[in-house]
């Protein structure tokens, strides 16, 4: 096949975000993946009647070592709210696990925040 | 929530960079961690109406808001993110996003143009989330006295003035300290 000699590599992607997903704006989890949220590759292997894209698939592939959603998006340059979806269809197949961390606000313990000062003057 | 978090739980600390546009964020951001920029989208349609000339557009308009993010990895299951704040106003809708479980922010101001910091501060003041001035001496020269700038933004005695040059690292480093320090005393407690 011939390719289109309209665009290049620099026009950035030719296919509206959400094609990605079927047209769907929302993942189908219940609460909403957090920005910090990790995400882990599963040992479940992906089926063909799981109806993957390329796009899941490098999101498993990036996810070997555990990353944040933030990361993940950033990485496929894709906007948040698409990944969030693809990383949802993910989650339903078990082929991703997600892990909070533990959110910390200032209600955290004093000895954690202090690590983090000593992590900081130490970079 | 009694929740103590134990040595095997991953910890993650997401601090905000705000500030009015221009301020130097992504410089910020840049000189402490490896930054990559996250995109997301946003509908104009809501926010911006009657303000923005795309609100005669149509029902929905789209646009791509990029965000500044970098992790800093502090060891296995502790990681500080930062997210720079998306710099117009319309944008308002992921910095709570962002603030959602955020330790903290630090607020970069310039002197030439301390009126832009005002939205940032009263974001934070709104929602009781501790938060730092870092003054941006573009110039080098630390000539700014912190008092003055405390003053002129009408600011809590209790709020952390800090001087920095975003563009260095130890500098940049100090002011994330400040803020968690700032914290750690107790910050926003009872208010």
């Amino acid at each position: 096949m011939d390719e289109p000699a309209w665009a290049d590599e620099d026009a950035g992607p030719i296919v509206r975000p959400y094609a990605l997903t079927g047209g769907r704006t929302r993942d189908e989890l219940g609460g909403r993946l957090d920005l910090v949220d990790l995400i882990e590759t599963t040992d479940e292997e992906p089926t063909r009647k799981m109806d993957l894209g390329p796009e899941h698939l490098r999101i498993r592939r990036i996810t070997a070592e555990p990353l944040s959603v933030a990361e993940v998006a950033a990485d496929l340059d894709l906007p948040l709210d698409v990944v969030r979806v693809l990383l949802g269809d993910l989650l339903r197949h078990g082929l991703v696990r997600r892990r909070k961390p533990a959110s910390v606000s200032r209600l955290m313990d004093a000895r954690l925040l202090k690590e983090v000062i000593d992590g900081l003057s130490a970079l | 929530m009694d929740f103590q978090p134990s040595s095997l739980d991953p910890v993650a600390i997401k601090i905000m960079i705000a500030g009015g546009f221009g301020v130097g964020k992504t410089t910020m951001v840049g000189s402490v961690s490896e930054i990559r920029p996250l995109r997301t989208e946003a509908t104009l349609t809501e926010k911006s109406e009657g303000v923005d000339d795309t609100a005669q557009v149509g029902d929905k308009t789209t646009t791509t808001v990029a965000m500044d993010f970098g992790r800093i990895t502090m060891r296995d299951g502790l990681s500080i993110y930062l997210f720079g704040t998306p710099g117009q106003d319309r944008f308002w809708f992921m910095w709570d996003e962002l603030a959602y479980g955020a330790l903290g922010a630090v607020v970069l101001a310039d002197t030439r143009r301390l009126a832009e910091s005002f939205a940032s501060i009263d974001y934070f003041e709104g929602r009781g989330l501790p938060f730092i001035i870092a003054v941006n001496c573009f110039d080098g020269a630390r000539r700014h006295n912190p008092q003055d700038i405390r003053t002129a933004l009408d600011l809590d005695e209790r709020v952390p003035v800090v001087l920095c040059d975003a563009r260095s690292r130890e500098s940049a480093k100090e002011a994330l300290i400040t803020l968690v320090t700032h914290v750690l005393n107790g910050a926003g407690t009872g208010a």
